[in-house]
């Protein structure tokens, strides 16, 4: 037992929450699966189907976080368009979810979705051929951002562009990606995107059971990819990362080729995000080309910015807290919520430079400093 | 009989025309009314000559009468013997006045009958409006009405050109009823090759479509010789369409450019000199844009004016907007670019959510200038819009301005000298906190500008600037950060670039296309075409 606590604590201040982290996310969702399963609906520990749904969802964007802030945080590459990896993994399992329906559509085509025979297609078009095998289709959803990952960073990065220019590109590139995926010639479901979904692997999407089933799975991902990234980032490699982070030119006079350790990590980074998106798409049931806007990637940027960037739990609360005030203020009054989120970008960039765990830092570090002064008194 | 008739008339139009130089409908129908009474009252058949008289006895005053006519909407009040057009207007039926366009709202649908028209009718009612058209005043009504008559040459029509001809005195009205001629010729199949093909090879010069069909049924004519002068002409004409397409697509393209250039100029200042990344340099842009709605509400009788008003207004909207921005968030993060450009982006998402909360977020209309609107008809396969011309000199112009600011004024100066060393500015006494501000003041207010500009292209809505805000960041990037020309050449290159594209990708495809390139044009020049050199380089 004290070796796993030191496993999972190994690597200094950023590893210290990682085994309360997991053992609260995990004891979490199994209270709330079985709360969902086994209480009925009338007593006050129910935790209701949309519940679970919408936390999936929220567990969902905190991987999303995780991988921006991955790179963001500890490499320094601020990316606006990690909206495009998450999109791309989604549509992935949006492709699998729309050969499932098989002939259930409303045109009842075996093998046609149904918008392809709204268009008047004859045959699947070649990128679809597969989809129906779960297991090429997530890899689909994890090679497909990993791809376009590797050759966008490996373009970008060789040729230094660096800082701001590279925000701006991968805006670009996801902005690219949303006008393509609009038009009806690319085979995605255009406009409407991909949607009527019936079945995962044969378990009727609707079904409580795999409402709850789809919560855990991504609670325990979300609970694996946060000890991998954090071995990842507390080891070697992670140290010269972050020497990358604080001075690239210098990292690259030692002798560091800092331009493959930016790639891989954009590519591991741009794989969570495939990954999050495919978990995604089943929860809320649809896929439509509205996740690649710009504005989708910026507020990831924000979530790991308001829970602080730099450390992975900060990114994760980042993710829970922003979206759970996004629920409750689009609720009560919408029109407020592009208000709370732009003055939420301002005061965060302006006052808590370091997010909530900075603050929590601060606040920790100026009560040890108290607690000194008074026992040395 | 029918010749003399219509000689005739022209004669009677010519003579009517130099006794009334002001034509009042109210003479006219004095005299016209016991033939009104008999058009009101005839049969079907007997309308025909009625018209004649009428045509006969009146000038070019008639044409709305024949116009209403003409679209059957024209009908007979029996108890005054008086005529009445019907409109709709709003989907209520009204009744006006032809000749003063009065409304006679004592009428009922009872008290009127229709005056109708057959085929034969319409195609006299046309015929003789073209003929009372053809000896009008002024000579751009007689070329419209010459080239009406190209598609519907007939004996008639033939005989009053032929007449009309040799005293024309305007050249351009008499280059096209030369060509009217030259096609009556060609079509006329009892006439010697050698006349018709002469009559071809004129044709050859004009590129009116109805000359097109023209040559293209005179391919299947039984003369050999003229199927050949035909195809030869037919060739010539393609070349020269080609040619104008051409030179359509590089307005467009140039068009586009201007609004790109527009768009980008603001940013080049604020991100290009200043090194400061606005997100909001979108919403400075829609800020402009919603000025110039807010300037038309004001002064809604005063539209043609309204530009002049909102161009500094909107410059003075924005500019303080980007002053304010500055003061009190760009200046905390100095030398933290990638804190700016989130921070910046929330202060887009206020404004839009702003704008919104105060406009609705629907789109909002803003109109054009009468003096703005219509179109420059170069000839009758190209024309240029006036507004997209307009907008075109316009940021040449705001273009040329700028960097008059920027190379001549005591500002210009400041702002060169703290872009290339801030800190050094500082320590020869330039207080660079207040050149930040106006620099950033000055990049907003020309966005302000831009966004009257656009207004006038594009619907006014909240998302106006985020729909310009990637692009403009990529000219300034592609042209070379810091450097004015080079964003000037960068947006008209990309403009030119999607236009041309655009035929054969479709628009989406174009613009996802010019993405792409700039994306791998970074890769390989990431200082833009025209890096900056020297000490300002990094």
């Amino acid at each position: 037992m004290t070796r796993l606590t030191a496993w999972f604590s190994e690597g200094r201040s950023t590893g210290k929450h990682t085994l309360p982290f997991v053992v609260i996310l995990l004891s979490v969702t199994i209270l709330a699966s079985a709360a969902n399963l086994f209480l009925p609906a009338d007593s006050i520990f129910y935790v209701s189907t949309y519940t679970i749904t919408l936390l999936g969802k929220y567990l969902c964007y905190a991987m999303l976080a995780l991988a921006v802030d991955i790179i963001w945080g500890y490499c320094g590459i601020l990316s606006l368009g990690h909206g495009a990896f998450f999109a791309l993994g989604g549509y992935a399992m949006g492709m699998y979810l729309m050969r499932q329906i098989g002939d259930r559509g409303v045109y009842g085509n075996p093998l046609l979705p149904d918008f392809m025979v709204f268009l008047d297609w004859k045959e699947l078009p070649w990128f679809w051929l597969g989809m129906d095998q779960f297991w090429f289709a997530m890899l689909m959803a994890v090679l497909v951002p990993g791809l376009l990952a590797f050759v966008f960073g490996w373009l970008a990065f060789r040729s230094r562009v660096t800082g701001v220019y590279l925000s701006i590109m991968t805006q670009a590139l996801t902005y690219a990606l949303l006008l393509a995926f609009f038009r009806n010639e690319m085979g995605f479901g255009g406009n409407n995107g991909l949607t009527d979904f019936k079945e995962i692997l044969g378990f009727n999407l609707q079904a409580d059971s795999t409402r709850v089933a789809l919560f855990l799975i991504t609670a325990i991902l979300l609970a694996v990819i946060f000890v991998v990234s954090q071995k990842i980032l507390s080891s070697r490699l992670g140290k010269v990362v972050l020497a990358i982070r604080d001075s690239e030119s210098r990292s690259r006079f030692i002798g560091y080729r800092t331009d493959r350790y930016k790639v891989w990590l954009f590519v591991y980074s741009a794989v969570i995000a495939g990954i999050a998106g495919a978990l995604y798409v089943p929860q809320v049931g649809i896929i439509n080309p509205g996740e690649f806007s710009p504005i989708n990637s910026i507020e990831m940027v924000i979530w790991v910015a308001v829970g602080g960037r730099g450390t992975l739990i900060g990114a994760v609360i980042g993710a829970l807290l922003v979206n759970y005030a996004k629920t409750r203020f689009t609720a009560i009054m919408p029109d407020a919520w592009l208000f709370a989120l732009g003055a939420m970008f301002v005061l965060v960039t302006l006052y808590l430079p370091k997010g909530l765990m900075g603050l929590y830092g601060q606040l920790k570090a100026k009560r040890n400093t108290v607690m000194n002064k008074e026992s040395q008194a | 009989m029918r010749r003399i008739t219509l000689r005739h008339c022209i004669a009677l139009c010519c003579c009517l025309f130099g006794l009334l130089s002001l034509p009042s409908s109210g003479a006219e129908s004095t005299s016209l009314d016991p033939l009104l009474v008999e058009l009101g009252e005839a049969k079907m058949k007997d309308v025909e000559p009625i018209l004649v008289r009428i045509e006969a006895a009146s000038d070019d005053s008639i044409l709305p009468l024949f116009r209403t006519l003409l679209e059957g909407n024209l009908y007979y009040i029996e108890a005054e013997g008086q005529v009445v057009g019907q409109f709709d207007v709003d989907g209520q039926t009204v009744y006006k006045d032809v000749f003063t366009q009065q409304v006679r709202s004592d009428l009922q649908k009872g008290d009127v009958g229709k005056i109708r028209v057959n085929n034969k009718l319409r195609g006299y009612l046309r015929n003789a409006m073209a003929r009372i058209q053809l000896t009008a005043k002024s000579p751009s009504v007689r070329e419209r009405a010459v080239r009406e008559l190209l598609s519907k040459l007939d004996d008639d029509t033939v005989e009053v050109l032929e007449g009309l001809y040799p005293n024309e005195p305007n050249k351009k009205v008499k280059d096209v009823m030369g060509l009217a001629l030259a096609m009556s010729t060609a079509s006329q199949t009892q006439l010697a090759p050698s006349n018709r093909i002469a009559a071809i090879e004129k044709m050859s010069t004009s590129l009116e479509s109805d000359v097109r069909n023209l040559l293209n049924r005179l391919t299947r004519d039984d003369s050999a010789a003229v199927v050949d002068a035909a195809n030869v002409a037919l060739e010539k004409i393609a070349q020269r369409v080609n040619r104008f397409a051409f030179v359509d697509q590089l307005f467009f393209g140039l068009s586009l450019g201007s609004v790109l250039l527009l768009a980008s100029i603001g940013l080049a200042i604020t991100f290009g000199v200043m090194g400061v990344i606005n997100m909001a340099h979108g919403e400075m842009i829609m800020l402009g844009a919603y000025t110039t709605y807010v300037v038309q509400l004001i002064m809604p009788n005063y539209i043609d004016y309204s530009i002049w008003v909102a161009i500094p207004a909107a410059f003075l909207v924005s500019g303080l907007m980007g002053v304010l921005i500055e003061r009190l968030v760009i200046c905390r993060l100095h030398g933290r670019p990638l804190e700016t450009l989130l921070a910046t982006f929330g202060i887009s998402l206020i404004l839009q959510q702003l704008v919104r909360t105060i406009f609705s977020p629907l789109n909002r209309q803003v109109s054009t200038p009468s003096w703005m609107s219509g179109s420059w008809e170069i000839n009758p396969v190209l024309s240029l819009t006036l507004n997209r011309l307009y907008i075109l000199a316009f940021a040449l112009l705001v273009f040329i301005v700028l960097v008059i600011v920027l190379k001549k004024t005591s500002l210009g100066l400041n702002v060169r000298a703290v872009s290339q060393n801030r800190n050094m500015a500082k320590a020869m006494g330039v207080k660079t906190n207040w050149v930040d501000a106006m620099t950033f003041g000055l990049g907003s207010g020309i966005a302000g500008i831009a966004g009257v500009a656009l207004s006038q292209l594009t619907n006014v809505g909240p998302n106006l600037g985020q729909s310009y805000i990637i692009d403009s960041f990529m000219v300034v990037v592609f042209g070379g950060v810091g450097n004015l020309l080079g964003t000037l050449v960068a947006a008209f290159t990309l403009g030119i670039a999607t236009k041309f594209l655009e035929p054969t990708t479709g628009a989406v495809l174009a613009a996802i296309l010019v993405l792409v390139f700039i994306i791998l044009f970074i890769q390989k020049r990431p200082k833009g075409l025209f890096p900056q050199k020297g000490r300002a380089a990094e």
